[in-house]
């Protein structure tokens, strides 16, 4: 029954959300996290979303596969890492200064953590909601012929 | 008069499982509201009702028979042609189409029409129920 796969949708969905909630989380966590070298140190983190079909088995290559299916839901297709440089501060009297006396932070933004943040929590309810219509949906089909 | 319940009921199960495959396609487009390069879709009512017509006809692609040893044989439809793709309002960096306060919108709509079809259909059975009583 169709109804019954809005739960598994919007189960997809809330986990998906929550996922990219603990990046966030981690992200402005180690927003201050200081290294005495580029590659020792924190980068952001950001999950990447894909779309999950039925008939997997198909194979994702084909353009044409998902035509005539909407999709059930959505997956994390992994985590990556942003690319973009770090910041280096000169402060030799840093305990993890470098020889030069530099430290490198992060590239976390936090504020745009902050509004990613936000539109994870907002997509999580919306989530939420969902499910508790089509609930309500499915209780109204079952007091049918009273 | 025999009562045959596809013909007591009419259009109105068909009508609801309509609703719960609609509020499938709207769920999932919410859920991937966020997901880079997804497409939102929805199902057109009047396509669906039109392919729901005509398979009562015999199907959209049935076999001409000339002759009266010819084999009948089903129409079948050509994929699903009532799902179809929702145009954007504004674009987005992401190739994204989802417009979240349309989509909900549309499922809070789609759930009231469901109640009202769930309504019709309770009615239907509540009318064979009083004929069996007699009441």
């Amino acid at each position: 029954m169709s109804l019954a796969s809005v739960f598994n949708i919007a189960g997809t969905g809330m986990s998906a959300q929550s996922t990219r909630l603990n990046t966030i989380s981690s992200n402005i966590a180690n927003a201050e996290t200081v290294s005495s070298s580029v590659d020792k140190t924190y980068r952001a983190r950001h999950p990447v979303f894909a779309t999950m079909f039925q008939n997997a088995q198909q194979g994702s290559d084909s353009l044409f596969a998902d035509q005539d299916q909407s999709g059930s839901g959505v997956q994390v297709l992994g985590v990556i890492e942003d690319q973009s440089s770090l910041t280096p501060r000169y402060e030799p009297n840093h305990p993890a200064a470098d020889a030069n006396g530099y430290v490198y932070y992060p590239n976390v933004n936090v504020v745009e953590e902050m509004a990613d943040m936000i539109s994870a929590s907002r997509a999580f309810q919306t989530n939420v909601e969902m499910m508790n219509t089509a609930k309500q949906m499915m209780q109204r089909v079952l007091t049918l012929g009273q | 008069m025999s009562i045959s319940f596809a013909s007591a009921l009419g259009i109105h199960d068909k009508a609801l499982s309509f609703r719960a495959q609609r509020a499938e396609v709207l769920a999932n487009n919410m859920a991937n509201a966020d997901t880079p390069n997804f497409k939102a879709r929805d199902l057109d009512f009047a396509a669906v009702l039109a392919e729901q017509s005509s398979k009562a006809q015999g199907g959209q692609f049935q076999l001409n028979r000339n002759n009266s040893r010819h084999i009948e044989a089903d129409g079948f439809p050509v994929g699903d042609s009532s799902l179809l793709y929702r145009t954007p309002a504004a674009p987005s960096l992401d190739q994204n189409t989802v417009d979240l306060q349309l989509e909900q919108a549309s499922y809070a709509e789609n759930s009231v029409q469901f109640q009202a079809s769930f309504t019709l259909l309770n009615s239907k059975f509540k009318g064979l129920i009083g004929a069996i009583r007699g009441e």
